[in-house]
């Protein structure tokens, strides 16, 4: 039952997107952020969507992979904009409730607030859609590890990321073991409530903890043996290199912010 | 007599937290080339002994020597633990990548290895042990057996004069037993490698070509297998059992037939009493 989970969601395919330096795709999912929040005007998001939509063309991944990441967030998002109709002052009144007046602009302001929340989203899945966990960890490292000068543990890190992602299809399988060996002594885990499902968690946790902990210490005796000392003289087999692609790619990103901005004063 | 890679000389080792010393006054020594063996049971000190050979662990007292390194001198410890690489018991525990080629590339990444030399010793290393055709597979889609011999794969890509195997098929199937401990018999054949296989299976260290019996922390017998399990009572009072083919000689020997010493192997039992049968048959 816990093998149907997926280890994050990278789409394995290939594609100008899937080939960019994973440090430039780092950037550019910055530079987006920074565009969506500067949208100050319905126009400005326009070039916006327009980007996304374009991006994932080049990626290969269909677009409705990029919405999925959505649906988890349905309910905060129709949260978020039915509140700020209500609360959100505004000067043309629309509707007059007593306890609170929906404005034109209240409106206005809260769906471009669902707008932003929408894009974001997808900016951040399409560069997990298009970036495999290592890659990403290693473009993390490499982005942060000027920050090593001032003790900031960029490779420590990006080494934990590492294990993490290897550990845990093995822990998965581990505690699906546990639970059907549960199952089978009379252990019940899928009905009851919330708190009685939470009970009976507590005899998986506890020998899947143990079980964590002995690994970690074998896996740390066996990387001292394997000559592990930290990041310090470190080579890495993976070079990453910026291409032509990524440039164009930030050149892209470059105009997309510049129209955003223009859109949003002159507009 | 060729230099001694491992040479331990009464040495002794206890935890913090223990009392009793996990390590008793223990020599032993293993020449370059060789394929010794360790036996022991449970709790007889062998992974102990093991982690003291590549600087894991130091002596309270006594020396621990690798390729002529004092592995007490710290300016050594990586030089020791490149030329002394070490397998563990458990191979999920050992490999730290997501993908088999980035997990051979470790200990070179450590090593300091210059990115451009990698690809070629991860090929090298994989092709010696037969997992190249694996090698963008995911760990954790492979069997026991195979995910040793990656583990094995790593400590080859850094070159080392010899490995330690504490154990390195207790966890494995019958099948993935025999393919690791094949794969290493080769790595010792063709390259020359030094192995120190740690074991509790007699049928393997019975194919070694020295082996050293632990218990409580001591050394308590030595010597060729022929000799070493050719005394079945002994090995009984170490609660060892004596290789499955010595201890039918052995019984077949005391109810009268006349079968040659230092017997150890199924198949070299089988033809030798087949030969004694045929003698008997014709006098
Ligand atoms: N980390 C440790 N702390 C304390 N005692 C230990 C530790 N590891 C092993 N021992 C003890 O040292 C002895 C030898 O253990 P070990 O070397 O693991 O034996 P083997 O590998 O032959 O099973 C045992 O009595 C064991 O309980
Ligand atoms: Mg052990």
């Amino acid at each position: 039952m816990l093998s149907d989970m997926t280890l994050g969601q990278y789409y394995p395919v290939k594609s100008t997107v899937h080939s960019l330096d994973p440090r430039m795709k780092i950037i550019l999912l910055i530079l987006a952020i920074v565009a969506v929040f500067t949208a100050g005007n319905s126009l400005a998001f326009l070039p916006v969507a327009a980007y996304i939509v374009l991006a994932s063309r080049l990626s290969n991944v269909p677009f409705k992979m990029l919405l999925k990441g959505i649906r988890p967030l349905r309910f905060i998002l129709i949260f978020t904009v039915v509140l700020n109709i209500f609360f959100l002052p505004g000067e043309t009144v629309w509707l007059d409730l007593g306890f609170a007046k929906i404005t034109k602009e209240a409106v206005i302001t809260a769906i471009h607030y669902g707008i932003r929340l929408i894009l974001l989203v997808m900016f951040s899945s399409l560069l997990t859609l298009t970036t495999a966990p290592v890659t990403l960890t290693d473009g993390l490292e490499r982005l942060l590890s000027p920050l090593a000068k001032i003790r900031f543990p960029a490779h420590e890190m990006a080494m934990m990321m590492t294990i993490a992602l290897r550990f845990i299809p093995t822990l998965l399988e581990e505690a699906d073991k546990i639970m059907k060996a549960q199952s089978a002594r009379g252990a019940d885990f899928e009905s009851g409530n919330l708190l009685a499902r939470a009970k009976a968690m507590v005899p998986l946790l506890v020998p899947l903890f143990v079980s964590a902990f002995r690994r970690a210490g074998d896996l740390a005796m066996a990387m001292e043996a394997r000559c592990y000392h930290g990041g310090k003289g470190r080579t890495r087999l993976h070079v990453l290199k910026m291409k032509k692609n990524d440039y164009i790619a930030l050149l892209s990103m470059a105009v997309l912010l510049a129209s955003v901005i223009l859109i949003s004063r002159f507009l | 007599m060729k230099d001694a890679i491992f040479e331990v000389n009464n040495v002794s080792f206890s935890y913090e937290e223990a009392n009793e010393k996990a390590m008793d006054q223990v020599s032993l020594s293993v020449p370059e080339g060789a394929f010794y063996a360790v036996l022991g049971q449970n709790g007889s000190g062998k992974s102990t002994l093991a982690k003291l050979l590549n600087g894991l662990y130091l002596p309270t007292s006594g020396q621990v020597l690798v390729c002529g390194m004092d592995t007490a001198d710290e300016k050594n410890t990586w030089d020791i633990r490149q030329n002394a690489g070490m397998v563990f018991q458990n191979p999920d525990n050992q490999i730290v990548a997501t993908i088999v080629e980035d997990d051979v590339a470790f200990g070179l990444e450590n090593i300091g290895v210059a990115p451009t030399q990698m690809p070629g010793r991860i090929e090298q290393a994989l092709l010696d042990v037969g997992m190249l055709e694996f090698r963008e597979r995911a760990p954790h889609t492979l069997s026991g057996g195979q995910k040793q011999r990656i583990a094995i794969a790593g400590i080859l890509a850094m070159e080392p004069r010899a490995i330690i195997f504490d154990e390195a098929t207790a966890m494995l199937d019958p099948q993935g037993r025999k393919e690791v401990f094949a794969a290493v018999q080769k790595l010792n054949r063709e390259k020359g490698i030094t192995v120190l296989w740690i074991t509790h299976f007699m049928e393997e260290a019975a194919q070694c070509q020295h082996v050293y019996i632990m218990e409580d922390g001591r050394i308590v017998m030595e010597g060729a297998p022929e000799e070493v399990f050719s005394l079945p009572e002994k090995m009984q009072a170490l609660r060892l059992d004596a290789p499955a083919a010595a201890r039918l000689a052995h019984r077949l020997r005391e109810a009268g037939m006349p079968l040659k010493a230092g017997l150890l192997h199924m198949e070299e039992t089988a033809k030798e009493v087949a030969r004694a049968c045929k003698l008997n048959s014709k006098a």
